[in-house]
This record gives structure tokens, C-alpha cells and sequence, in this order.
């Protein structure tokens, strides 16, 4: 099949849908590739490097839509494009089917088979091709060097000659990949992060991240997993819980990066007017959000403003776009994902397989019907999350008379036992004959000498010391020789059996302990 | 002929070094000492004993000596590390046999002293332990007796159950647990049919009751291994060390001779720790161990959500080359591919460039106590990075990649978060708190226990499938 990516029409976008390293991979599977003259240089691969890898670059966009019979593209197919569509010809796209609802009855119209990269489900087996996370991801990364580039200090605390310089604060409010991102980058930068979710079950991710979890003591948590790991609208009361932790933190923080979406629905307002006004001069906001009309009060979609206490609030929403070599590279491969997928043979052929969950998910439109939205997929995106019980604390009390209960337990049982030895021994001393009881004495003493010597055996040489009480309970031969010399022939002749398997034991065990502790060797 | 005198010297030189030879295994440079000592120590204790007075015999003794010296030699010379385990529990079942041997002869010596003083009524003269036997006093006899019987049946038991160990790790009797039909109560029949029998020769039975003591006791050992499975070898092992020392000490009553009684307990108490030990590690106790099974589960266990996902060595060797931190987790399926010196090539290339490469050993890996260890160090693998369960349970979360070679139950996270689980509550490697793991397996299959490991379904676990040598040997060329 010939798979084709037109240059992105829409205005500022800079990213390609086939980069040199893709096209040869998908070569791989059979298919041919091309591209339109110029599609790759706003992300930087120019025509040349395409050709190299072997890929067929097509002058203008019409011969392009022509040839191709399955276009991977960026951006949704704007008016004109969308007419280019031909029955059978498959689209592979970012297309937002919820929110296009008319361009998806054009789609449909044209015959073409849509897959929307946005809908592919969100379970393990579809990660590789979950573009979303990887535009995501670049939007986080790129947010916090945006907010570098509007923030007048350093992000790491500094004691230099000059005089000590704090930290910056970043705050990061949702906790998605785009948050997760952030985290990542302002703490690699050397700042202070704090960041917040509504689901509690990414805490966890948070700090791994290594930022601090701001904890909201509410009882009614979101439970993520039910909506299939995006958060779902939450309750008046919650919210408002929620506001006087970012009015606490308003004064404090230099950074604050939203990143919250709701699927589906307008982006929660939620660092208001005030708490802007709150912010030190020189703060900076980057709101995430702004496609969905911004998290931020003062966002407007695509421009950085200052507000009347000199915050600077940053409302791009094309940061993938600003960083259109990576962007290309990891959505290519996410393409390049999907196609394998679809070829599942190699052999050049797409098999468009309506009963595999991914597939299925991402398909919008097929042979000439709308199959959006999908039915919810057979596998669950993340296990449920278990409920986690914060434990108590002891006070210095109760680990006292815990301490003094184990202490007492432990003499109790010491004693008990010391006690119920000595019964014994004292019975048995009135039956046994003297000469035993002092044979039986060399025995206990034994016992506990072997206890206590045994404990301090290290882990990693008990192979030695099996190897070494085997050979020494070769001793057992001491017992043979002081039979062998009997005058009952039966009596010799097990002695003599008994001393040579004993012979093999003693020289045995020891031999081979020399050789494994030989082994052991320092770096 | 030497006079007693030295033969207790010599008992008293010989019992300290024993102990020296233990205590110096405590660390690996001390312990390559510590082995001199017990050799000493032993060739003492034979030397002295043998020209001790009363002893006779030499024309067997000697011959006899070399011979299994000269087997002993051999053996140790052949054996394959990977094979210590079998060689651990043949070991044994020799000293389990010796026991019932002298033990037999012990008894038939008694019935020839006491024959010969009721025939003609004065003291004649015995050699050897005849000797001994013919100063006793009729309370001491019976005591004697009952160490007989004691003797007999712990030799007996660790014989079969030695030799039945053998056979289940050698890979020549199957591995799984394996029952008459009657279970328990057969071995407990065998065990009441043999006090019966111990009566019986107390109360002054012919010879035949200990004959028969013996083969029930045989059969009770072998009985008593077949029912468990492969995986719990480690304590069975450790149980029968234990055995054979008490075996020891018993038979060092019987004799009188302090030597053995102070051996044997040494090495009995140290299989019961062993033992102790590794059960903890499975957080079972020992009844349950022995009696064979995986058992109280309260529950269905959790369901296991996601898919395992397969990498190849590509992805591995590229996830291992942008790694800091390595740690290693090996177990059974180590020593089953041979993979140990593969493993060390691994580390050996990856602490050339830099990287910190470690080993995490849980204590029941393998099929001996300590058996990765050795393995390790056999292939060349510095013991300094070889770590305890313990010691390196926590540094897992700051930990790049973790490799995990044929091990299963030991890494399963299900001990810790799944109450219903059976194997709740093991202490377990955190492998999974890692930023990557990957899993090193044949085939999709499960482990000893039969559950399923949830860490095989986790997000940042990628398996790597396939023969461990030889996923290991194509890894090689991709580090840099």
C-alpha cells in the first residue's frame, strides 16, 4: 500500500506525520511510502533525508491525496481536504471526532475509513501508539522551559559568592502525562516541586517523580480507573476544598503549571483572579489548558499576558508545534505503531480488524458508517485501586509499652522454657544412669554452642557449610573404628562399610569446601 | 597403641577446631582458613582414635579408608557447582547409612558380651567396644538401647530421605510431591508400628525387631521426601543435614564417645537453623513444610489485570546501556540454563562502563541454601555485589533495571499485596518498585506454587523469553 503525508495546512502547525526514521520501518512492513515536497521542513528533515531512507517525494498536495491510499496526517483534515477523501482511501489523524461532528458526516460522506489517533483506548497493548501521551508529554517538558523563559530567576537554590539564592516553587496542578512531564523536567532543573490530582491513586506517581503530593483530606476521592485513567468532574464541595489549598499556596509558589482537562467538557477554572493577584510579581503561569479554555482566569488562547501585579500568564496552546522535531519523531512512531498493527502480516496488505479493541477504539468512520463513539473496550485501562489506610502513628507512649509488652512476652516465654528444660533434665536424671547424664551435658552444651555459632554464618556461605557439617559428621567413622576391631565378623564387615562411605563424606565434604570457598573472590 | 589419655586430648582439640571451622564462616576470607581447621580437627580426631587402645581391625580399616578417601577425592574433583545440591543430599544418606550400621553392630555387640558372661559367668576379654559394653551396668544398658533405637531410626530416616532428595534433584525422580494412597497416615502407622517395635526390643526381643525398626523407618524417609515438591528442597535439605547430625549424636551415646556426641550436635543444631531460616523466608513454618502443600488460602486470590508484554534483546541491551543501576535477580532457572557464567560476562561488561551492577539473592533461591552464591561465585562474580534479600530490599525503588533470571515466587508481589494469595506474607524481592524490569523465562508458565505473578502484568515489566544462556548470550553483543 502507498502511504502517504501531505504537509500540515493548518496555520503554525510545524509538525509531519512520516519522519526518514519511520518511513523505513514501515517500509518494513511491506508498504510504500510518500511525501509531499516540503511536508518535513518546519520539523527539520528536508526533502533529501526522505529520499535517502527511500521514500517517494511527491510535488503538491493534490498528487499526493491522489496516490496515497492511506494519508497520515497531524492535524484534523480541514473543509478542503476533507473533500480530497476517496472511498477506500483510509486517513490516520488527530480528529477530535466529539467535538467535529460535521467534518466526521463529510468524512463519512467521502466513503473513507477515519482512525482518530486521539481514540485510541488507553490500555497497556495500545501505549506504543497512545499519541496523545506523547504530545503530552513534549507539552510538559515544554511548559516548564517556557516558564524558564518567562521566570527571571534560577530554578535551583544556589549559595554562590554573590549571595544565596532559593529554589523556585513550581506547582503542578493535574497530574496527568503532561503534568507528570512537568514534574519531571522542574525537578531536573533543581526546583521545588509540589503538584496536585484529584486522583489520589497518582500520589504515588508524583512522588516517584519526586515532587511533594499536596494531600486534600476529603472523604469522597475520585476513583481514576472508572473513567478510564482521565479524571471526571468533581463535586461543589470538593472543589471548593480544593481552592483553599491553591489560595494557601497562591503567595508561596513562583511556577504554577496547569494541565487539568476534563474529557469531553470546558477546562475547571481553577487558579482564579484572586490568587493570581495573590502571586509575587515576576510569578509565572503556564496553563496547559488553554485549547479547552484554560484553567487560568486571565488565559487567552494563544498569548502570554501580564496581569496588573506584573504574574505573566502563558496561554500557548501549540507546544508540541514549538518543539516539531521531537513531536514528528515520537508521533511518527506512534503512526508507525498503528500501521504495524494494521498490517499484521508484513506483507504490504492492510487488514482493517473491526474485532481488535485498539483498532476498533480508533475507528471513526468505516465503509461508509460513523463507528463513533466505540463500544468500551473488553480490558480495563488500570486496576482498580485499592483503598490505602494511612496508619497511625504510635506516640512515644504507646511504642514504650509496646516495647516493655514484647520485652515481658519474651522473658515470660525464655523463662517458661528454661523452666520446662530443667523439669525434664531433672526427670530424666532420676531414671538415666549417671554416665549418660554426663554424656547428656556435652550434648546440651554442644547444642548451644552450635546455636549460637550458626547465627553468625553469612547468607551467601551456607552451601559451604552444609558441605563442611557434612564432612564433619563424617565423624560418625570414630564410631566404626571403635567397632572394627570386634571379633564378630558381621560386626566387621559393617564397620568396614561404615568406615569407607564415612571416608567418602569426610574427604569429600571438605575437598569440595575448599573448592567452592576457593571460588569466592573480591572485586 | 596410644594411651586414652591422648585419644581425649585429641577429642578436646578436635571438638574446639569443629567449632572454630563453623564460627569462620561468618565471612568469606576467614572461612578459607575456617576449612583447615576442621580438617585438622578431623585428622586428629581419626588419627588418635585409631591407635587409640582396644582397636583393632586395621587390615579393613585402612584399605577401607583409602578407598573412600580415594572416592572422595574424585567426587569432589567432578562435581559441577550446579550440582551441590544433590551431592549435599548424597552426603548425607552415607551418614544416615553409618548410623544404622554402627548402631546394628552396637546392639550385635551387646548380645555377644552378654551371651558369652551368662555362658561362663566371669569376665572374659573383649577387644574394641565389646570392651566398653562389658563394664556396663544394666540400668546403663538399657539406656544404651533406647540410643540404639534412636540411632536406627533417625539413620534410617535421613538415609532414605537422602537418597530419595537425591534423586529428586538429580532430575531422576520426578520432582513433584508424590503419595502412597493412605497420605499422613501411613507415615504415622510407620511411626507407631516402630515405638511398638522399640518396646518390643527393650522388653528384650530378638534382633529381628531392629531389622524391622529399620525398614519401617527407611520406608518413612522415603515416604516422607516424596510427598514434597521440588522447590522446597532447600529445607528438606537443611532438615536432613540436621538429621544426620543428630544421627551422630546419637550413636555417640550409644558409643560413649563425647567427640561425636559434640559433632553431631554442632551439625544437627546448624541444619535446624538452616532449616528455621529457610522457612521464614517462605514464611511457612516447618510441620507445614514437611507435611507437604501450599495451604491456607482464605480466599479467591485477586484477579490480574493487563497483559505481559515481550521484549526482545534489542530492547533490553538499549535499556541496560542508558542504566545507572543494575541489580541481578537469580534463581532455580539460573542453575537449570547453566546461565551463571553468561550472567558474569553481563556484569562483567556492564561494570567496565561504569554502571553499579549488583545481585539480589532471596534465601530459598535454588534448590540449597546459598546455592545462587555459590553459582555466582563460581562463574567469577565478586562476592562483595552479591547481596542478602535484606540488605538490598530498599534500594529497589532507585533502582534503573532490574533483571530477573528464572526466579518466580520469589518476586511475586501478590505475597505482599494480596491477602487471599497463598503465598501471603513471604517475604519477597520488591523488584517490581523499579523503574524497568525484565523477566528472563522460558515459557508463560507458572511458578513452583502454581500462581499466577502479577509482577509479569505490570506496566514497567517487559519479558524477555526464552532460554536464559541463550537470551543472556545474545544480550552480550548489545551492551557497549
Amino acid at each position: 500500500m502507498k502511504i502517504g503525508a501531505p504537509k500540515e495546512s493548518a496555520r503554525g502547525e510545524a509538525r509531519v506525520a512520516l519522519t526518514p526514521e519511520s518511513a523505513k520501518q514501515i517500509q518494513k512492513l511491506g508498504h510504500e511510502c510518500l511525501v509531499e515536497s516540503g511536508a518535513g521542513l518546519a520539523a527539520g528533515f528536508n526533502d533529501d533525508t526522505y529520499r535517502e531512507a527511500g521514500v517517494t517525494v511527491v510535488e503538491g498536495a493534490d498528487a499526493l491525496w491522489n496516490d496515497a491510499e492511506v494519508v497520515i496526517k497531524v492535524r484534523e483534515p480541514s473543509d478542503a481536504e476533507a473533500e480530497r477523501l476517496r472511498k477506500g482511501q483510509t486517513l490516520i489523524a488527530f480528529f477530535w471526532p466529539a467535538q467535529n461532528e460535521a467534518l466526521l458526516e463529510k468524512c463519512k460522506a467521502q466513503g473513507a475509513t477515519v482512525i482518530a489517533m486521539d481514540m485510541v483506548p488507553r490500555i497497556s497493548r495500545a501505549q506504543k501508539m497512545d499519541a496523545l501521551s506523547s504530545m503530552a508529554n513534549i507539552a510538559g517538558y515544554r511548559a516548564v522551559i517556557e516558564a524558564g523563559n518567562n521566570f527571571g530567576r534560577f530554578f535551583t537554590g544556589q549559595v554562590t559568592a554573590a549571595g544565596k539564592v532559593p529554589p523556585a516553587k513550581v506547582l503542578v496542578i493535574g497530574a496527568g502525562v503532561a503534568g507528570l512531564a512537568a514534574i519531571g523536567t522542574a525537578t531536573s532543573l533543581g526546583a521545588v516541586v509540589r503538584a496536585f490530582d484529584v486522583r489520589p491513586e497518582v500520589s504515588e506517581q508524583i512522588e516517584s517523580m519526586g515532587a511533594e503530593f499536596l494531600f486534600l483530606d476529603f472523604d469522597e476521592s475520585q476513583d481514576g480507573s472508572e473513567s478510564g485513567g482521565y479524571a471526571s468532574p468533581s463535586s461543589p464541595e470538593f472543589r471548593e476544598k480544593q481552592l483553599e489549598c491553591f489560595r494557601e499556596q497562591a503567595p508561596d509558589v513562583d511556577i504554577v503549571i496547569t494541565t487539568a482537562l476534563i474529557p469531553g467538557r470546558p477546562a475547571p477554572k481553577l487558579w482564579l483572579e484572586d490568587m493570581v493577584a495573590a502571586m509575587k510579581p515576576g510569578s509565572v503561569v503556564i496553563d496547559l489548558a488553554a485549547e479547552k479554555g484554560g484553567n487560568c482566569d486571565l488565559t487567552k488562547p494563544d498569548e502570554r499576558v501580564v496581569s496588573d501585579n506584573g504574574v505573566v500568564v502563558v496561554g500557548y496552546t501549540d507546544f508540541p508545534s514549538r518543539m516539531a522535531t521531537q513531536a514528528s519523531l515520537l508521533y511518527a512512531t506512534n503512526i508507525r505503531h498503528m500501521l504495524t498493527d494494521l498490517t499484521p502480516e508484513k506483507d504490504g496488505v492492510i487488514n482493517h480488524n473491526m474485532e481488535d479493541d485498539v483498532i476498533r477504539g480508533a475507528t471513526v468512520t468505516h465503509e461508509g458508517e460513523i463507528t463513533f463513539p466505540p463500544p468500551p473496550p473488553k480490558v480495563k485501562a488500570i486496576a482498580a485501586a485499592k483503598p490505602k489506610k494511612k496508619e497511625k502513628e504510635p506516640t512515644a507512649e504507646e511504642k514504650k509499652a509496646a516495647e516493655l509488652a514484647t520485652f515481658k512476652a519474651q522473658t515470660k516465654r525464655q523463662v517458661g522454657l528454661l523452666a520446662v528444660g530443667g523439669a525434664l533434665m531433672l526427670l530424666l536424671g532420676q531414671v538415666a544412669p549417671v554416665s549418660f547424664m554426663q554424656h547428656f551435658i556435652v550434648f546440651v552444651l554442644a547444642c548451644f554452642i552450635g546455636f549460637q555459632v550458626i547465627w553468625n554464618v553469612s547468607h551467601s556461605l551456607h552451601t559451604p557449610l552444609m558441605a563442611v557439617t557434612n564432612a564433619i559428621s563424617g565423624i560418625i567413622i570414630l564410631g566404626a573404628i571403635l567397632q572394627i576391631g570386634s571379633g564378630s565378623a558381621i560386626v566387621g564387615v559393617l564397620a568396614s562399610i561404615s568406615v569407607l562411605i564415612a571416608s567418602i563424606n569426610i574427604v569429600g565434604g571438605f575437598l569440595v569446601t575448599r573448592r567452592m570457598l576457593a571460588m569466592f573472590q573480591k572485586s | 597403641m596410644l594411651g586414652q589419655g591422648f585419644v581425649s586430648a585429641a577429642a578436646i582439640a578436635a571438638s574446639v577446631l569443629f567449632i572454630l571451622s563453623l564460627g569462620g564462616l561468618s565471612n568469606q576470607e576467614k572461612a578459607k582458613r575456617a576449612v583447615w581447621y576442621g580438617i585438622v580437627g578431623m585428622a586428629l580426631a581419626v588419627f588418635f582414635t585409631s591407635l587409640g587402645p582396644g582397636i583393632g581391625g586395621y587390615w579393613w580399616l585402612i584399605p577401607m579408608m583409602v578407598i573412600g578417601a580415594g572416592i572422595g577425592v574424585y567426587v569432589a574433583g567432578k562435581v559441577e557447582m550446579t550440582e551441590m545440591p544433590q551431592l549435599v543430599a548424597a552426603l548425607h544418606s552415607f551418614v544416615g547409612l553409618a548410623a544404622v550400621f554402627v548402631a546394628w553392630s552396637a546392639d550385635l555387640e551387646r548380645r555377644r558380651v552378654l551371651a558369652a558372661q551368662a555362658a561362663d559367668g566371669v569376665m572374659q576379654e573383649f577387644s574394641a567396644f565389646a570392651a566398653l559394653v562389658a563394664t556396663k551396668a544394666p540400668d546403663e544398658l538399657t539406656f544404651l538401647q533406647i540410643e540404639v533405637v534412636f540411632a536406627i531410626f533417625i539413620g534410617a530416616v535421613t538415609f532414605t530421605g537422602s537418597v530419595v532428595a537425591f534423586g529428586k534433584l538429580a532430575g531422576k525422580v520426578d520432582g513433584k510431591p508424590r503419595q502412597l494412597p493412605g497420605g499422613h497416615l501411613l507415615n504415622a502407622g510407620a511411626a507407631v508400628l516402630s515405638l511398638l517395635l522399640a518396646i518390643l526390643y527393650l522388653n528384650g526381643a530378638g534382633f529381628w525387631t531392629l531389622i524391622v525398626l529399620a525398614a519401617l523407618s527407611f520406608f518413612i524417609g522415603y515416604h516422607l521426601i516424596m510427598g514434597i515438591g521440588g522447590a522446597d528442597m532447600p529445607v528438606v535439605v537443611s532438615m536432613l543435614n540436621s538429621y544426620s547430625g543428630w544421627a551422630a549424636a546419637a550413636v555417640g551415646f550409644t558409643l560413649s564417645n563425647d567427640l561425636l556426641i559434640v559433632t553431631g550436635a554442632l551439625v544437627g543444631s546448624s541444619g535446624a537453623i538452616l532449616s528455621y531460616i529457610m522457612c521464614k523466608a517462605m514464611n511457612r513454618n516447618f510441620v507445614n513444610v514437611i507435611l507437604g502443600g501450599f495451604g491456607g488460602s482464605q480466599g479467591p486470590a485477586a484477579e490480574i489485570e493487563g497483559e505481559q508484554v515481550a521484549i526482545d534483546a534489542g530492547g533490553v541491551a538499549s535499556a541496560l546501556n542508558d542504566a545507572d543501576s543494575v541489580i541481578i535477580v537469580p534463581g532455580y532457572g539460573m542453575a537449570v540454563a547453566q546461565a551463571q557464567t553468561a550472567v558474569s560476562d553481563l556484569v562483567r561488561k556492564l561494570r567496565a562502563s561504569g554502571k553499579t551492577v549488583r545481585f539480589g539473592i532471596h534465601p530459598v533461591a535454588g534448590r540449597l541454601p546459598g546455592h545462587m552464591n555459590v553459582l555466582l561465585a563460581e562463574a567469577k562474580v565478586p562476592y562483595d555485589i552479591v547481596l542478602e534479600m535484606d540488605e538490598i530490599n530498599d534500594d529497589f525503588a532507585t533502582t534503573d533495571v532490574v533483571i530477573v533470571i528464572g526466579s518466580n515466587d520469589i518476586v511475586n508481589p501478590a505475597a505482599e499485596e494480596d491477602p487471599n494469595s497463598p503465598i501471603a506474607g513471604m517475604p519477597v524481592l520488591k523488584v517490581w518498585e523499579a523503574k524497568q524490569v525484565f523477566v528472563s523465562k522460558r515459557g508463560q508458565g507458572t511458578g513452583y506454587s502454581g500462581i499466577e505473578n502479577p509482577l509479569f502484568f505490570k506496566d514497567n515489566t517487559r519479558m524477555f523469553y526464552g532460554d536464559a544462556r541463550d537470551s543472556l548470550n545474545a544480550l552480550l553483543p548489545l551492551i557497549d
